[in-house]
C-alpha cells in the first residue's frame, strides 16, 4: 500500500513540474534504498548463530539441549553436574536405601524430571496410557481463585490429574486423547489437515470431576535457556505490553502477574504455557510437587486432597523430601542449560525465511532479541540473546483455547513460547509435535493453528507461495 | 580404440602426478597421520572389547560354577572374576558418547551393560523389604529369561536397572550395608533362602546377556566385515577424529569427573558411587582414566600405533606433551585415592581429610585435562563440544 501511494503521488508531481519531479524521484529512490537497507539489517539481526549469547553451545546432535552454558566457571560446572544427576535420576518410594531420592508420590505423573523432559527436551502426547512417554499432563480447576489469585483446584482431584501412584495408593485416574481431523486450504489451493484433540477422563478413583471442571493439557517444553529468560529485564518485557491495543496492530500482549511464594507478592510471570510462574525455582519446585510428588521449601505438604485417604497416610521421604541444598543445584542446572547455536545462517533459503518471518509479522510477538540484565549467575548477565518471545500473553483464538484461566491469563490466552532450539527438537526427541498440547504434527501445523491476535500472521503464511512457506520453515528449523 | 587408450593413459598419468605431487609437497603427511590414528583407534577398540569379552567369559564360567555348587568359596571365585572382568571393561568407556555401537540411539546396549545407579529393590530383596524385586515376584514373572530381564531394564525409570555389570554385582555382593567392607550377600541366598533357584537363574541369565552384548560390540568393530568399523573408517577423517575426541572429552569431565565423582563427593551419597556393592569404585575410576590415556597414546596393549597425541604433536608438540603429562598425573592421583571410595562420602569426614582431598584433586586434574583435550581438538582443526 505504501509503495502504491508513493507511485500515485509521483504521478501528480510529474504534472506539476519537471524540477519538483526530479527532487521527488530522488527522494523516493532514497526512501526505497533506506527501506531496503533497514529490511536487510532487520534480516541480518535474525541470523545470529549465538542464540544464547556466550552460553551458546555448538552442538546439533541429540545432546543439543543437554550442554552446560559454555561460559560457566569450573566450580559452576560442578554444581551443574550434580544438578544434572538430580534431573535424570528417578525418585523412589519411601522408605528406601537410596535415602537422597526417596519420597516419590504418593500420586505422581513421572519419576524424574527427565521422564517428561527427555534429554532436557520436549514431550509429546502419549498414544495411550501404556506409552512410556510422560510429556503431557492435565491441569484441573473449577471457577474461582485462591486468595493469591491462582486457579481453584477440584475438591477431589486438586489442580492436576496424577495418573500414577505408589503401591497401596490409587492413581487419580487416566486420560485418553481423541483427535478429529480438520481440513483447510492454503491460498494457492493446496489442502492441509490439522488434528483437534479432545480429552476423556477414565478410571477416576474419587468420583466424577466437578460438573464445572476446567482442564488444560500441558506439554513439557525444552529446558534450555531458562536462566537467560529469567535475566531479561522486566521493563523490557513490560514495555511491549499493549493490553488495549492502543497502537491498533491487532496485537495486545498482556503480562501475567502471578504469586511469588518467596516474596509473598504478585510479580511478572515468565514461565509455563500461561506465564503462570515467576522464576525457574518456583517453576521447578512446583513441578516437583505436582508432577513427582516431592515436597520442598515451597510445598511442605504432600499433594493429597482430603478425600484421598491412602495418599495422606503414605510414608513420606523426609520433611521436605528435597532439601533446599539439593533443589538449589537442580534449579542451577535448569537455569544454566545452554541454548544451542543456530545452524545454516549463510543459507539463502534460511535468509529468505527470516524475511518471510518479518513480513508475516511473526516478530510482533516472537520478539527476536534482548540484552539480559543482571542475574545472580554472572554467566547469564548482560548477554545478547535471541529467544524469539515477548513472554507476554496473547489471545490465540478459540481453536487453541483451553477455557481455563490461570492468574490473569484468560481461557484463550497463551504466553508466546520461545523459538530458540525449535529446529533441534526432532534431533533430540525424535518427534515434531508442537504447541501446548502437542497437537501440531510439525512446524507448519503449529503456525496454521495460530488464531486470535495471530490470525493475520497465520493468514499471511497461508497465502504465501509454496517456496516462501518452505523458506519460513527452513528458518525455524535453523533455530 | 587407440584414442580411448591414450585418454586412459593420460588420466592415469595425471593421477600419478597428482599423487606424487602431493607427497612431494608434504601436504599429505598430516592427512596420513590422521588416517593412521583413526585406523589404529579402530584396531584398538576391537582389541579392548575382545579383551573385555574374554575376561567376561571367564566370569561367566565362574558364575556357572558357583550356581552349580553354591559355597562361600565358589561365591568368592565368582566375585574375583567379576572384579577382573570389570578392570577390562572400564577403559572401553572411552568409546562412548558419539553414537557408536555402544551407545547409538537405535540399539546401543550401553544402558543394558552398565546402567547405574541401580534401585536394588527392583531386582531382589533389600533390607526391610524381603519380598521386593523381580526375583521374588513369582506370580508376575513366573519364568526368568533373557528376554524378560532385557525388556524390564530401565522400564518406568532410569534406576530400574535389571541387567548388566551392576545387576550382576548386586546379585554377587548384595547391598553394601557395611561401613568398612563391601556388601556381604551370603551364599545361602543361592541354596536355602527364599527363591534361591530363581536368584541363580537370574544371575546366570544376566551374565549370559552381558556376554551377548559384549560379543555384539566385538563384532561391530571386527576387521574385514561390513559393520560399524567399515562405516567408521569410511567417514571423513576429521569427522572420525571428532567422534574419537568427543568420546574421551565427555568421559573425562561430564561422566567421570562429574557424574561419577563430583556428585558422590559433593552430595556425600554412597548411592552415587559407581560400584557401590563391591566397593570397586576406585578401580572403575582408574579404568576410565586409563581408557582416555590409551586413546591419546594409541597404545591399547595388544594393539599399538599412531595415537591422537601424535596428530596433535604435528600441530603443537608442546600441547601434546602437556596433555600427555596431565593424563598421567590424573591416573596417578586416581591410584592414590584410598579405597574404599565410600569412606570419603560419610557425613562426618571433613573436606580436609586426606581421602576427600585426594578425590577432589583427581576431579580437578580430570577437569584440567578435559580443557586441554578441547584445546588439542582445536589445534588439529576440529571443534568438539563437551558438557
Amino acid at each position: 500500500m505504501d509503495l502504491l501511494n508513493h507511485r500515485s503521488g509521483l504521478r501528480r508531481i510529474w504534472r506539476e513540474g519537471r524540477q519538483n519531479a526530479c527532487v521527488a524521484v530522488a527522494f523516493v529512490a532514497l526512501l526505497s534504498i533506506l527501506a531496503a537497507c533497514s529490511r536487510d539489517g532487520e534480516i541480518d539481526a535474525l541470523l545470529n548463530e549465538k542464540l544464547g549469547g556466550e552460553t551458546t553451545a555448538f552442538t546439533d546432535n541429540r545432546n543439543a539441549f543437554s550442554m552446560s552454558a559454555r561460559n560457566l566457571n569450573t566450580g559452576e560446572k560442578r554444581v551443574f553436574e550434580v544438578g544434572d544427576s538430580f534431573f535424570e535420576q528417578n525418585w523412589v518410594t519411601a522408605p528406601a536405601s537410596t535415602e537422597a531420592r526417596d519420597g516419590l508420590g504418593p500420586t505422581f505423573n513421572a519419576l524424574s524430571c527427565s521422564s517428561c523432559h527427555v534429554l532436557d527436551g520436549r514431550g509429546r502426547p502419549p498414544t495411550d496410557h501404556d506409552d512410556p512417554e510422560r510429556g503431557l499432563l492435565i491441569r484441573l480447576s473449577i471457577p474461582g481463585t485462591t486468595p493469591e489469585g491462582a486457579p481453584m483446584g477440584d475438591p477431589n482431584y486438586g489442580n492436576q490429574l496424577q495418573d500414577r501412584a505408589i503401591n497401596e495408593v490409587e492413581p487419580e485416574g487416566r486420560f485418553q486423547i481423541d483427535y478429529v481431523e480438520i481440513q483447510g486450504e492454503y491460498g494457492d489451493g493446496e489442502p492441509y489437515t490439522l488434528l483437534m484433540p479432545t480429552y476423556r477422563f477414565i478410571q477416576l478413583a474419587f468420583g466424577d470431576l466437578s460438573a464445572d471442571i476446567m482442564t488444560s493439557p500441558r506439554i513439557a517444553p525444552p529446558v534450555i535457556g531458562m536462566g537467560l529468560l529469567e535475566a531479561i529485564k522486566a521493563e523490557d518485557i513490560l514495555v511491549q505490553s499493549d493490553p488495549d491495543d492502543e497502537d491498533g496492530d491487532g496485537i495486545s500482549g498482556r503480562p501475567n502477574m502471578v504469586w511469588d511464594i518467596e516474596r509473598q507478592e504478585h510479580v511478572l510471570g515468565r514461565f509455563g504455557w500461561k506465564a503462570n510462574e515467576p522464576s525457574v525455582e518456583q517453576q521447578s519446585l512446583g513441578a516437583f510437587a505436582g508432577d513427582i510428588g516431592i515436597t520442598s521449601v515451597h510445598h511442605m505438604a504432600e499433594n493429597c486432597p482430603s478425600s484421598q485417604l491412602a495418599c495422606a497416610a503414605a510414608v513420606n521421604g523426609g520433611e521436605p523430601e528435597v532439601p533446599a541444598a539439593r533443589s538449589d543445584k537442580l534449579v542451577f542446572y535448569t537455569q544454566t542449560l545452554a541454548v544451542p547455536a543456530m545452524r545454516d545462517v549463510e543459507d539463502p533459503e534460511v535468509r529468505k525465511g527470516a524475511e518471510m518471518f518479518l513480513k508475516a509479522g511473526c516478530a510482533a510477538c516472537h520478539t527476536p532479541s534482548y540484552t539480559t540484565g543482571p542475574h545472580e549467575i554472572a554467566a547469564l548477565s548482560d548477554q545478547e540473546i535471541f529467544p524469539f518471545t515477548d513472554l507476554l500473553l496473547h489471545d490465540m483464538g478459540e481453536g487453541l483455547a483451553d477455557g481455563r484461566p490461570d492468574f490473569l491469563a484468560s481461557g484463550s490466552e497463551w504466553r508466546t513460547p520461545p523459538l530458540w532450539g525449535i529446529g533441534l527438537v526432532e534431533s533430540v526427541n525424535n518427534h515434531t509435535r508442537f504447541l501446548h498440547d502437542g497437537r501440531a504434527r510439525n512446524l507448519v501445523e503449529a503456525i496454521l493453528w495460530h488464531g486470535g491476535e495471530a490470525e493475520k500472521s497465520r493468514d499471511a503464511f497461508r497465502d504465501m507461495s509454496r517456496d516462501e512457506r518452505a523458506a519460513l520453515i527452513a528458518f525455524l528449523k535453523s533455530l | 580404440m587407440r584414442k580411448r587408450y591414450l585418454v586412459g593413459l593420460l588420466i592415469a598419468l595425471a593421477a600419478m602426478a597428482t599423487a606424487i605431487g602431493c607427497d612431494a609437497l608434504g601436504g599429505g603427511d598430516e592427512v596420513d597421520v590422521k588416517e593412521q590414528a583413526v585406523e589404529n583407534y579402530a584396531a584398538g577398540v576391537h582389541a579392548l572389547y575382545s579383551k573385555s569379552l574374554s575376561s567376561a567369559r571367564e566370569m561367566d564360567g565362574a558364575i556357572d560354577a558357583f550356581i552349580a555348587d553354591p559355597t562361600p568359596a565358589t561365591l568368592e571365585g565368582a566375585k574375583r572374576a567379576w572384579l577382573r572382568a570389570r578392570d577390562d571393561y572400564g577403559p572401553t568407556e572411552a568409546f562412548r558418547f558419539y553414537d557408536g555401537p555402544i551407545d547409538n540411539e537405535e540399539d546401543g546396549p550401553e544402558g543394558l551393560i552398565n546402567a547405574w545407579p541401580l534401585d536394588e529393590a527392583y531386582i531382589d530383596y533389600v533390607d526391610g523389604d524381603p519380598d521386593a524385586g523381580i526375583i521374588n515376584m513369582v506370580d508376575e514373572y513366573p519364568e526368568i529369561t533373557a528376554d524378560l530381564i532385557v525388556s524390564l531394564n530401565e522400564e518406568g525409570g532410569e534406576a530400574n536397572v535389571s541387567t548388566g555389570w551392576h545387576a550382576i554385582e548386586f546379585l554377587l555382593w548384595g547391598q553394601d550395608l557395611n561401613a568398612v567392607g563391601p556388601g556381604a550377600r551370603p551364599a545361602d541366598d543361592y541354596t536355602t533362602a527364599k527363591n534361591a533357584d530363581r536368584r541363580g537363574v537370574y544371575l546366570a541369565t544376566a551374565s549370559d546377556v552381558l556376554i551377548g552384548h559384549l560379543q555384539g560390540l566385538v563384532d561391530e568393530w571386527a576387521p574385514g566385515r561390513s559393520n560399524y568399523r567399515s562405516e567408521f573408517l569410511a567417514l571423513d577423517t576429521d569427522e572420525a577424529l571428532t567422534n574419537i575426541i568427543t568420546g574421551i572429552g565427555e568421559l573425562s569431565r561430564g561422566e567421570l569427573a562429574g557424574e561419577r565423582m563430583t556428585v558422590a563427593y559433593q552430595e556425600r551419597s554412597q548411592e552415587d558411587e559407581h560400584s557401590c556393592f563391591s566397593d570397586n569404585t576406585n578401580a572403575d575410576i582408574i579404568g576410565n582414566a586409563l581408557g582416555i590415556q590409551m586413546v591419546l597414546m594409541g597404545d591399547y596393549g595388544a594393539v599399538s600405533g599412531v595415537g591422537i597425541l601424535d596428530v596433535v604433536a604435528e600441530e603443537d608438540a608442546e600441547l601434546a606433551d602437556t596433555l600427555r603429562d596431565q593424563v598421567a598425573v590424573s591416573i596417578n592421583l586416581a591410584n592414590n585415592i584410598p579405597s574404599p571410595f565410600d569412606n570419603h562420602l560419610t557425613d562426618t569426614v571433613p573436606d580436609s581429610a586426606p581421602g576427600r582431598s585426594a578425590v577432589l584433586r583427581t576431579i580437578e586434574s580430570l577437569e584440567k585435562q578435559t580443557d586441554t583435550i578441547v584445546s588439542a581438538a582445536t589445534a588439529i582443526g576440529i571443534t568438539i563440544s563437551v558438557s
